[in-house]
Formats: structure tokens, C-alpha cells, sequence
């Protein structure tokens, strides 16, 4: 019976060609729009680390004065070098990391190569095992080395196969302001989307280049990149004492529990630290992990979301535009229906038929929809932002196309469909 | 014209007419919304910097020790102005558009954040920053040589500076700023003048309303204010001038790195920085158009479907004595009626989408006179589409009548 309505459809569709182009071009641009800003505001809201986001956390506590204090405020975004350096070495999570971000300048032994500035993250020895790093070659350098300020050094592999040719070299030398580091791993490919764990060197801005301790980049006083939010005596030449935040401090917590343990650990170093006068305020601390983080900071621009919002209205408009020619489209066929319904078909197999009818134009609309939203995706790739570039449609979407293609049409066919149906046999056969 | 008969063929093609009236309401709160939307953007990039843009580009150098800052500046200021066509180069901490150099939250009150002003951009200009920008002073005194004082952290200690007059009226509403105190911790200003307008170098991260609240610090070159230079030409001579001052920075410091991406014109990093909004307005006319589009043609569809189906009744009518221009003008009408009805209710439509797009964006209250634009645009919109069918309508032939389908 399919077969046959799919024929009838195909017929009908091909009788009118202007009506049909109509809709399936109202259903294609209508759909392409959407499937466009959805595609970007999915690569955008994603998860940075599948799979892992959710045990990881980022502790937040208030080590301000009572300047401006008001009670319903949010504790900083970041930590000091004193508290970061108690969390750390406090080891109360299975893995945690401290890090900032910056520039170093890289003088590459190859003389064909300028010196140029390269993107670092400092962080400690955590930092590769709790985020999942993958290695290309060597490993990351471990808590001793932290502790003595080791000269070691981690690189992307992009800056690998820039300085490297992509060989392995760990165990080498690379000279970084001046100074010789042992390079002691490559990374493989890795860009977690959003960049979460610092968004202050950009939401969606690549992986860096170079990884060195933490420890060793603040005695050499590389430059420092993100935000410095200070109080009191505020900034002054030595980070380490500085009532500044300025650092990031990540958490591995496998259970609820274990996360519980940690605010309630968090919770008693602030009081504890309000006790002996360096903390002012009552104690305020957070632990969001990284989905909760990534809201916090609202790291989808809201241009992103009145896009889908101004592609949805559009899809609203197609799609009533759509019910309007479907509904002339059926009518217009009251005489054929008026003889199959004469001829014993049963309302139910008409509204069979025309809604076969509306799924075929659903399906073409759909192809054009996504050859629409290819072309969108291109044009997005295009711009200047810093996202631009992951804007590409996946299996997920590219099924969710044709779906919503699909689904939007029927819908649209239902009220021409159940009105055609309406459609007394006699009344038509007499008037012809 | 009489509507009576017209609302009474209406009343036996009830959801086809809803329909359509359905589409027109839609499109004019989409419309209005995103008209809406695209002015706010539009005023938004039009945003007044203050300085001479098309005159002025900037140059920036990095990969120095601050003991070399003096040196530095030497030589470029010495190197950069040998260039033919250089009107002036100066030393500057950041223009607008560019990066941000120098950021703070400035009070009332010396040494607290209590009684404060608000985050405002310091631009830190050394002798003849001020000239070179073309800066419009309104009130009080231009910075004379000895107001020029070395910075120790990131802006001198005490200094007589320039506010602009955003700036002014938000610190000081209703008094005159001249020979006013504020602070930044522990710096201390005192407001020598006020300028016209000067653009933060980051207009859009601060809010609409702090789009201009800047201190022009006079500052000696040296320190932390080096490597950042501000060059002035000829606005048709700029970008040679420019481009031969980037080549010489390799001659005049080797040991310095040119920051490629932050030595542009100002007019090349005005449009960098609003090119995401540039974009935006793109897009938003974009869909507007593609919108009335569909709009149209669905009304074109309905219209030719109604033509067709009536035909008989059209050559009835032409047979007992109506006019083409009868029947062309009972299509007309009809098609002004529908659309009338979706526009009023599009006007509703329209307010709950601004209503809806003020609680989750930082949009104003839709201005009233939106709505009788959206108005005109889509009557217009809807007879241009129904003319066609309308044509075809009154050149169906009296002799119709007679046939049997």
C-alpha cells in the first residue's frame, strides 16, 4: 500500500512542479537556518571531556578583605599562589593541578626558524593524568620535578612537527627565554572544546604549544597571561605573596562523596584560615565540575543562541508558509479524492496517502535543508571567532536533519491532509 | 469597493485565510524584531573613538627586557620618524580598537574600593600623543611639558590627566570635573580637562554605558610604557607609511619581535573588532529578506490556488457586467484585508518577542513606531504578491461561464 501512495505522491508532486518547488524550498531553507546555528550552538555546549567532566571540579574559595564585602557575593574566580600551593600539596583529591596561562619566547636550535612567541600553560605534574592527555611520545614530568623547578618541558604536536618535523623529541634541548629545557613529551592531538580549564585566554581558543611546571615558569617570571584579580596590597613583583588571584586549581573527585569530603575540606582551610587572619570574610566556597563551570561563565556567546532563536522563528514562518501551499496543494485534488473515497477508500487510507505525499516533500526539503546547512557551516568556518573553526556537522546532526525535516513537514501536512479529508465523495462527483 | 461580499467568500475559505494571516503575523514580529535588532547593531558599530582614525595607525613591539624600554623607545621613535610621509610618532599604551593595556577601578576615596567611579581604560600617552590622536578638548587645559611624569607600577603616581566627558558626567553629574580628585588604590589624578569623546580600547566589554570612560594620562616614555607606538600620516599615505615602518623595525631594533597581529591602522582594527557584528547585521538582513520572501511567494501560491478554483465565479462575474479592473481590485482587497488582520495580530506578536528577547538579551523596549513600518512593508509585500495571480484573475474571459469545467 506504501508503494502505491508513494507513487500517487510521486505523481502528484511532479503535476505541479511550481507549488512543489515552493514547498520543498520553504521546507530546505527553513530547516538548512536551523540545522546551521543548532550545529554551532552543539559543537559549542559541548563536553569538553567525555566521560570525564564530570569527576573533575574546580575549587573556589574567598581569601578577600572585608572591602566591599556584600553577603550574597561569588568568591573569586581563581586562587592565590598560597592557597593554590596548600590545595595542592594538601592532596585531598585523587589528582589536582594548579596552572596559569602565558607566552614564552622559543629560540629553536634550527637557524632556518625566527624566535617567536608560543602560547604555554604552567601547570604541575597532575595536570596530563587528570585531563587524560595523550601522549605521542615520552610522558609528562612528575612531582619532583615540580618541586625542584625543573627545566622540563612538554610540547603540542603541532609545535613538534613546527620545530621537530614531527620526530620524537624528548630528551632533547629547546632554548625558552634564554634557558635550555629537556623536552620529555609530545602531545598527541588534543583540543578540548570549550577550552575549559582556563577561559580567560579564550573560550575556544586551541590547546597551547608548550607545558612547563609551574614552579619553574614563576621563578624565571615568564610572562603571565588571563586575569589578576586583586585586593589590599594588591599586586606587587612577587606573584607568590601577592593578594591576587591569578591561578586555576582543578580537582579529580571520583564519587559524590568524595566531592562532598572536599567542599567540607574546603570549607574547614577557610575557617581555618579566617582564624589565623588571612581570610576576612565568613567562608564562601564553590566546587562546580566543569559542565557546571562552563555555565557559570555562560561560555556560549549569546549571539549564538539568538541565532538559533532567529532560525527557529524563520523555520515557524516556512513552515506555515508550508501548511498554507499543502492545504491549495490537496484541495486543489478534491475531485481525485472525491472518486477514491466514491470508490470505497476509507478516510484513514486518504490521510495515509497525503501525508506519504507530505513525507516526500519533507525528505527532499530535508536533502536541500542540509545542503543549506553545509553551505551555512562553511560560511560560519569563514568568520573571524575563534569557534569558526570547529563548526562541523556530525552523524548525530546530520540524522537529526533529515528527522527534523521529516517531522516538521508531517506536521505541517496534518491540517491540509485532515482537511482534504473532509471532502464529501457525492458533493464532488456531482459537480464534475 | 464593496467588502461585504469579499469577507463573505472569506468566511467558506476559513483556514486558508487564517493561514495566511497566520504568515503575516509571524513575519512582522520576526521583522520588527530583527529590524530591531539590526539598528541596535548598527548604532553599536558606529560607536565615536574620538580620535583621527583615518590618520592613525599603530605599531607594537614585544620580545624586550623592561631595562631595554628606554633604548627601545629611542630608537624607534628616532627610526620610525626618518620614514617619508611620517607626520609623528609617539609613544602610547593603547588605542582604541586594540589591545587592552590598561584597565582599572578608580574612586572616590584614596587607598579604597568603596566610594568607587568604576573600571575605566588609563591611556598613557607620552609629548605629543595627545596632538597626534586629535583629540577635541571641551573644557579646561591641554597638558603642558611638565605634566609628562614618569610611571612607576603601570601609571605615574600623581598626575594631571584628561577625562572624557562620559566619563565627567558619570563621576561628577551636575558639577564641573575641573581640578576633581579620584584614585586608583593609591595613584592619586587630578582632572586638568575634558575631551569630546576617546573610546576605551574594548568598548563592548564594559556596557553600553562605559563605552567612553577613559583618563588620558599624560606619561613619560620609559618603564612599563614602551613598545607600543602610535604613527600618524596622511590618511592616503597611511598604509605605505605603515607597511614601510613595519620593514624597518627589523633595521631599527633587530633584537625586538614585531607584534604582527597588533600593528595595523586604527581603521583596520576598528573593522576587525566589529567584524563579528558585522556579520551579525548580515545575517539578521539576510533572514529578513529570505523571510518576506517566503512570505510572498506562500501568498502567491494561496493567491494563483483561490484564482484557479474560482474561475467560474470570476466569468460569472464578467458575464453580468463586472470589469477587469472589478475583478482585479476584489482580489486586491481581499489580500488587504488578510494581511490587515495579520498585521494586527503580528503587532501583538511582535511585543511578546521583544518582551521574551529583553529578558534573556540587553535589548530596549521595541520603539512604537517599529510597528507602523512593519505595517507598510507587509502591505506592500502582500499586493506586489497577489498582483500576479490578481492579472491572471481579470484576464480570465467572460465566456468561462458558459463552459462546464
Amino acid at each position: 500500500m506504501f508503494a502505491y501512495y508513494l507513487d500517487l505522491a510521486l505523481r502528484s508532486l511532479r503535476r505541479n512542479k511550481a507549488l512543489t518547488a515552493l514547498m520543498v524550498l520553504a521546507i530546505a531553507l527553513g530547516i538548512g537556518a536551523s540545522m546551521t546555528t543548532l550545529t554551532v550552538l552543539h559543537v559549542l555546549s559541548g563536553d569538553p571531556l567525555p566521560g570525564r567532566s564530570g569527576s573533575l571540579y574546580y575549587p573556589q574559595m574567598d581569601p578577600r578583605d572585608m572591602d566591599g564585602y556584600k553577603p550574597q557575593d561569588d568568591p573569586p574566580e581563581q586562587v592565590t599562589w598560597i592557597d593554590g600551593m596548600a590545595l595542592l600539596h594538601a592532596k585531598r583529591a585523587r589528582y589536582q593541578a594548579l596552572m596559569t596561562g602565558g607566552a614564552v619566547p622559543i629560540q629553536p636550535a634550527n637557524s632556518a626558524i625566527d624566535p617567536f612567541f608560543e602560547d604555554a600553560r604552567y601547570t604541575s605534574a597532575d595536570f596530563f593524568p587528570m585531563f587524560d592527555v595523550p601522549f605521542l611520545f615520552g610522558h609528562g614530568w612528575n612531582a619532583a620535578d615540580d618541586g625542584a623547578s625543573a627545566h622540563v618541558v612538554v610540547l603540542s604536536r603541532k609545535l613538534n612537527d613546527k620545530l621537530f618535523g614531527g620526530k620524537d623529541s624528548t630528551g632533547q634541548m629547546l632554548r625558552v627565554d634564554d634557558m635550555a629545557f629537556r623536552i620529555v613529551g609530545v602531545l598527541d592531538s588534543w583540543r578540548p572544546t570549550p577550552h575549559f580549564y582556563d577561559l580567560y585566554t579564550g573560550s575556544y581558543s586551541s590547546e597551547e604549544g608548550v607545558f612547563v611546571p609551574l614552579t619553574t615558569a614563576t621563578d624565571m617570571k615568564f610572562t603571565h597571561n588571563g586575569s589578576n584579580d586583586c585586593w589590599g596590597k594588591g599586586q606587587s613583583d612577587n606573584m607568590k605573596t601577592a593578594t591576587c588571584t591569578w591561578l586555576q586549581l582543578w580537582v579529580q573527585l571520583d564519587t559524590p562523596a568524595e566531592a562532598a569530603a572536599y567542599r567540607k575540606f574546603l570549607l574547614n582551610y577557610s575557617s581555618e584560615q579566617k582564624a589565623l587572619g588571612r581570610f576576612q570574610r565568613p567562608p564562601n566556597v564553590r566546587l562546580p565540575d566543569v559542565m557546571g563551570w562552563l555555565d557559570y561563565n555562560k561560555v556560549v556567546p549569546s549571539d549564538v543562541h539568538l541565532q538559533v532563536w532567529l532560525a527557529f522563528g524563520f523555520l515557524l514562518v516556512c513552515l506555515v508558509n508550508t501548511v498554507g501551499l499543502m492545504l491549495a496543494k490537496f484541495l486543489r485534488r478534491s475531485g481525485e479524492l472525491g472518486i477514491r473515497r466514491a470508490l470505497g477508500a476509507s478516510r484513514r487510507s486518504l490521510f495515509a496517502q497525503l501525508l506519504t505525499e507530505a513525507g516526500v516533500v519533507g525528505l527532499v526539503g530535508g536533502s536541500g535543508g542540509l545542503l543549506l546547512a553545509l553551505l551555512g557551516l562553511w560560511l560560519v568556518r569563514r568568520q573571524p571567532s575563534d569557534y569558526a573553526a570547529l563548526a562541523y556537522l556530525d552523524l548525530p546532526m546530520l540524522l537529526a536533519t533529515f528527522a527534523a525535516a521529516v517531522v516538521a513537514t508531517l506536521l505541517a501536512g496534518l491540517l491540509p491532509a485532515w482537511r482534504a479529508c473532509l471532502i464529501p465523495p457525492a458533493l464532488q462527483l456531482k459537480s464534475n | 469597493m464593496q467588502i461585504r461580499p469579499i469577507l463573505a467568500a472569506l468566511r467558506r475559505h476559513r483556514l486558508a485565510t487564517l493561514l495566511i494571516a497566520m504568515e503575516v503575523a509571524l513575519a512582522c514580529a520576526v521583522l520588527c524584531n530583527a529590524c530591531f535588532l539590526v539598528v541596535q547593531r548598527w548604532k553599536l558599530i558606529q560607536i565615536h573613538s574620538g580620535v583621527d582614525e583615518s590618520a592613525l595607525a599603530v605599531l607594537t613591539v614585544n620580545g624586550f627586557d623592561p631595562s631595554q624600554a628606554a633604548d627601545v623607545n629611542a630608537r624607534m621613535l628616532t627610526g620610525l620618524r626618518s620614514i617619508p610621509g611620517m607626520q609623528s610618532v609617539t609613544v602610547i599604551n593603547q588605542v582604541p580598537f586594540g589591545p587592552q593595556a590598561g584597565a582599572a577601578g578608580v574612586s572616590h576615596d584614596p587607598g579604597s574600593f568603596k566610594n568607587t567611579i568604576g573600571v575605566v581604560d588609563f591611556v598613557l600617552g607620552g609629548p605629543g600623543t595627545y596632538e597626534a590622536l586629535g583629540l577635541k578638548l571641551v573644557e579646561g587645559r591641554l597638558p603642558q611639558a611638565d605634566d609628562y611624569r614618569p610611571a612607576t607600577n603601570f601609571a605615574p603616581p600623581d598626575a594631571q590627566v584628561l577625562v572624557s566627558r562620559a566619563l565627567a558626567d558619570h563621576a561628577w553629574p551636575g558639577e564641573s570635573p575641573l581640578g576633581k580628585d579620584f584614585w586608583c588604590d593609591k595613584l592619586h589624578f587630578r582632572v586638568m580637562g575634558v575631551v569630546d569623546h576617546l573610546a576605551r580600547a574594548h568598548p563592548h566589554d564594559w556596557g553600553t554605558q562605559a563605552t567612553e570612560w577613559t583618563v588620558f594620562t599624560p606619561t613619560l616614555p620609559g618603564g612599563s610604557l614602551a613598545g607600543t607606538y602610535l604613527l600618524r600620516a596622511n590618511p592616503h599615505d597611511l598604509p605605505r607609511v605603515l607597511h614601510e615602518a613595519r620593514d624597518a623595525v627589523a633595521k631599527i631594533a633587530p633584537h625586538v619581535v614585531l607584534d604582527q597581529e597588533n600593528s595595523q591602522t586604527i581603521g583596520d582594527l576598528r573593522a576587525d573588532y566589529f567584524k563579528s557584528d558585522r556579520i551579525m547585521i548580515d545575517l539578521l538582513i539576510g533572514v529578513i529578506v529570505t523571510m518576506l520572501g517566503v512570505t510572498a511567494l506562500g501568498i502567491v501560491g494561496l493567491a494563483s490556488f483561490w484564482v484557479q478554483q474560482r474561475r467560474r465565479q470570476i466569468g460569472i462575474r464578467r458575464a453580468i457586467g463586472a470589469t477587469r479592473t472589478d475583478i482585479l481590485r476584489y482580489f486586491q482587497t481581499e489580500n488587504f484585508l488578510i494581511v490587515t488582520g495579520g498585521i494586527v495580530l503580528g503587532m501583538a506578536l511582535a511585543y511578546a518577542l521583544n518582551l521574551l528577547l529583553m529578558q534573556h538579551y540587553e535589548l530596549p523596549r521595541l520603539p512604537v513606531y517599529y510597528l507602523p513600518i512593519g505595517a507598510l512593508v507587509l502591505w506592500g509585500l502582500g499586493q506586489l504578491a497577489v498582483l500576479g495571480p490578481a492579472l491572471r484573475a481579470a484576464a480570465v474571459p467572460p465566456v468561462v461561464a458558459t463552459r462546464s469545467v
